[in-house]
């Protein structure tokens, strides 16, 4: 990060030292201590921070279940037993990684949402905001391999068809899916690779969180006003400010968590996955993971196999382009009085989607599905172009600062 | 002395003080527990600590041969000693071995490296040792070495028919694993 | 803050309706009944007495077709299961045949069973047990309280019904195994039987359960309810063996986040006191 040009003087000699020689300590003064941070981040601001905490969870713990799990067809699904029954603490471990894998999911849901609210992903934030989808999708692909790892039905199942994507691009699609099986059906080789791939693709996820936070440190934080920080007065240090926080925050989500993993640790798994996987049975109805539903209902509701496939990787795509599309110059959706209503219909249509993706493709449920799947691209792509030209926004505060001594104002009076 | 009123000008900051201490504590413990699990997992799990002991038959062993079993997951030599190599180990002084403890698990704790203290009593015939040189854990060749007993071939340890050290780097005898007779010609390991 | 919450209400409301849960309803399975167990809830713990009844249950009942194959004797033994003694455990395993070998003659042998064997299932292989069962295969048992669920229907619009109630597991394996009646219209199919709870209505397996079949050593009278509700938490440890030592951990470790979550928001307070936000 750009923390080499701020010299620090240390005291200790020996930090004096080896920050001469490679400015560690000067970066971490710079950049995770002094940096200037918005005074008026709310709670939602800590979801970046509990992110962070959810990324290292899932490495430890799954670096540790890996020193137990054996990636072979034969004996996947027993070794997780194992894990759960004989390995000191294996069942602590797996309900961890398991849960923690859904907790992850929601602190990014929030943390996008977030942004799109408070328009965090509006000039000069685009790059910021653009590793930030990278991130979501190598997080999708990572928790996607890893829940094949236990070899139950779901899995097993879950794998074939989320797999069976690829055979819709036209002219190699078979020739692509044979090749990512690495066979004829999803089988021993598909699950060694996919082992492979989910340990190697958390520390992929590790240098796209390092390049968002750069971008993060480039411009600084956004903030609740959208108003950028005028003087001194409008910021904090990020210590001991933030950290503390953050720290907070992230403690009341791995409440949360723990509440999960100790006391219902199945809840959000699916019970036909403690069914060893069999190729020869499909189970009645497969469901991916719950973080994966909006998605699926967008796949399934779109009555062309291609197109369909095409849909759902648009849906990821769009956001990519999200800068660009809204044509409003304020930030914050606070001052925006028709896409404060636009957000919370989206909000709730990625949830509908949610709802359809858990349900059978049939019924009341298939027309449910495209109205959301519509109005999910219509938000993107008409609404919020044209609401942006045409609402007309409340006045925005001179300053964070004065925004601030208004609500204490407020609240005083 | 301090005045009253400059105890209450600092007790605010006072009370902060051991907030913030006790804080820093109470995540300290914290994180100190949620440590163990991790490292707790490495040690040898249920299943492992389950298979602890192992029964042999000693009947097929026939004198002057030795046999290598496994016990979790280790060798251990069983061999059937003839009369001259037990005569050889009884006439050993004591001044001469490397190391004067038996090692035997069975024994009292320090007991004298003697040939009986190395066996069964009344089982002089049989030793059970574990095959591991107490070097670097090599497994030694049998009927070997200057002294008629076990040869480590990794770096020069030699053993003599009691499996005690006597010439190399190895600094104890060959350990006697914790084993019993459960009838004549059987016995257990662990 | 109230607007916090009030979103917070709402996706949690949402959320919930998005569980995983959310499944097919249609005409299928009658759900289960909702029997309380005595492991149930936060401090719940299994009924020593009771596992002992179900294992019995399990051996001289399930195990014909049944296996446990996940499930080690020594598991009988250890604390927050059924707590047999070590002798008592070693009986059990004793009695079983355990394949081993090769021997030094390089042939298979069967020998007593140990603590650290795993429950001997009642077929060599799948193909076996299909064989033995005119083409239904007897599930293994091991996970059966996890792998299946007992809710469907209308409860399950109500997505917060299994977080409170679990999936249903052992009170679908209680009701399947209480519930077997005739068809409500008279029919009748060869090789099966009518069961309200089985998903299709029909299930190879016959009522396995039969009044004072068992004889219960604590003198518990052997309905079959009794029989049913007992295997089911019998199985029901079988496939969470570390359910007590969960929820006792689990316990201690959100009692410790609750005090250390009220220190963190002190001291946060204490440190922006003076910084207007």
């Amino acid at each position: 990060m750009s923390g080499h040009s701020t010299n620090y003087e240390f005291k200790n000699p020996a930090v004096k030292w080896l920050d001469s020689r490679l400015p560690i300590f000067s970066l971490m003064k710079g950049q995770a201590m002094d940096f200037p941070t918005p005074k008026n981040l709310n709670y939602w601001w800590t979801f970046g921070g509990i992110l962070a905490i959810m990324l290292v969870i899932q490495l430890i713990s799954g670096i540790v279940l890996a020193m137990h799990y054996t990636p072979t067809a034969d004996l996947a699904f027993n070794s997780v037993e194992h894990i759960m029954r004989d390995v000191n603490y294996g069942w602590l471990l797996r309900y961890m990684h398991a849960n923690g894998a859904s907790m992850f999911f929601i602190a990014v849901y929030i943390h996008i949402f977030r942004g799109m609210y408070y328009g965090s992903y509006k000039e000069p934030r685009e790059v910021l905001w653009m590793i930030g989808v990278f991130i979501f999708i190598a997080m999708m692909a990572t928790a996607f391999m890893g829940y094949v790892l236990p070899w139950g039905q779901m899995s097993f199942w879950g794998a074939k068809v989320i797999t069976n994507l690829f055979s819709a691009i036209p002219f190699v699609g078979d020739s692509v899916v044979t090749w990512l099986w690495g066979g004829f059906n999803v089988a021993d080789p598909t699950l060694n690779r996919f082992f492979s791939l989910h340990y190697l693709l958390p520390f992929v996820l590790a240098a796209l969180v390092f390049l968002h936070i750069w971008a993060l440190h480039i411009p600084g934080n956004n903030n609740p006003t959208g108003v950028e920080p005028k003087s001194g007065a409008d910021t904090i240090p990020f210590h001991p400010y933030y950290t503390m926080k953050d720290l907070y925050a992230i403690v009341v989500f791995l409440m949360v968590m723990a509440a999960f993993m100790f006391f219902a640790p199945n809840y959000m798994g699916h019970a036909d996955n403690y069914i060893p996987a069999n190729p020869l049975v499909t189970p009645t109805h497969i469901v991916p993971e719950w973080y994966f539903l909006p998605f699926y209902a967008i796949l399934r509701s779109v009555p062309d196999k291609l197109l369909g496939v095409i849909a759902m990787f648009s849906s990821l795509l769009i956001l990519l382009v999200l800068p660009w599309l809204d044509s409003s110059k304020v930030r914050s959706g606070k001052y925006r009085p028709m896409f404060k209503w636009m957000f919370w219909i989206f909000v709730f249509d990625c949830l509908v989607l949610g709802v359809v993706g858990g349900n059978p493709a049939e019924g009341h449920w298939l027309i449910i599905g495209r109205i959301a799947t519509f109005y999910y691209f219509l938000h993107f792509i008409i609404l919020l172009p044209l609401v942006g030209l045409m609402e007309k926004p409340k006045p925005l505060p001179a300053s964070i600062s004065e925004d601030v001594l208004a609500k204490s104002d407020a609240k005083s009076s | 002395m301090s005045t009253v009123e400059e105890v209450n000008q600092d007790d605010d900051s006072t009370r902060r003080d051991f907030l913030y201490i006790a804080t820093a504590a109470v995540g300290a413990v914290g994180t100190g527990a949620a440590i163990w699990p991790f490292i707790d997992q490495m040690n040898p799990d249920a299943s492992v600590r389950a298979l602890s002991s192992a029964e042999f038959d000693l009947a097929p062993i026939e004198e002057g041969q030795g046999i290598t079993v496994v016990w979790r997951g280790n060798p251990v030599f069983i061999r059937h000693r003839t009369p001259k190599e037990i005569e050889e180990a009884k006439a050993v002084p004591m001044s001469d071995l490397k190391d004067p403890i038996a090692r035997n698990l069975n024994a009292p704790e320090g007991a004298e490296a003697t040939d009986v203290n190395r066996v069964v009593d009344g089982k002089e015939n049989i030793l059970v040792m574990m095959a591991i040189c107490t070097h670097l854990g090599c497994v030694p060749v049998g009927e070997a070495g200057e002294f008629d007993g076990w040869f480590c071939p990794c770096h020069g340890s030699h053993y003599d028919t009691a499996g005690r050290i006597r010439k190399g780097p190895a600094p104890t005898n060959l350990e006697v694993p914790p084993y019993k007779y459960i009838d004549d010609n059987k016995i257990v390991i662990g | 803050m109230k607007k916090l919450f009030k979103s917070l209400a709402i996706a949690g409301i949402l959320g919930a309706l998005m569980s995983p849960q959310a499944m097919a309803s249609g005409d299928g399975p009658k759900n289960a009944k909702n029997y309380s167990f005595s492991f149930e809830g936060i401090f719940g713990t299994f009924d020593r007495a009771q596992l002992k009844r179900g294992f019995l249950v399990y051996q001289e009942v399930c195990a014909g077709c049944h296996g446990l194959k996940l499930v080690n004797y020594r598991n009988l033994a250890e604390p927050g299961g059924p707590e047999f003694t070590k002798t008592e455990a070693k009986a059990i395993a004793a009695e079983a045949e355990v394949n081993d070998g090769p021997n030094a003659e390089g042939e298979m042998f069967d020998r007593p069973g140990k603590l650290s064997d795993k429950f001997v299932s009642p077929y060599p292989n799948d193909e076996a047990a299909k064989a033995g069962n005119n083409g239904a295969l007897p599930p293994d048992l091991s996970l059966i309280t996890k792998s299946r669920s007992g809710w469907h229907g209308s409860l399950k619009s109500l997505y917060l019904y299994s977080l409170f109630n679990g999936s249903g597991g052992p009170e679908y394996i209680t009701s399947l195994l209480a519930g077997y009646a005739d068809d409500p219209h008279g029919e009748e199919k060869e090789g099966l039987n009518y069961n309200p709870y089985f998903t299709g209505n029909w299930i190879a397996m016959p009522s396995p359960l039969s009044d004072d079949g068992v004889e219960y050593a604590d003198g518990t009278k052997a309905t079959v309810e009794q029989q049913a509700k007992d295997v089911a938490v019998f199985l029901a440890w079988a496939a969470e063996p570390k359910m007590e030592e969960r929820k006792k951990l689990g316990f201690m470790v959100l009692l410790y986040m609750l005090v250390f979550s009220v220190l963190l928001y002190l001291v946060k307070k204490a440190i922006w006191r003076n910084v207007k936000h």
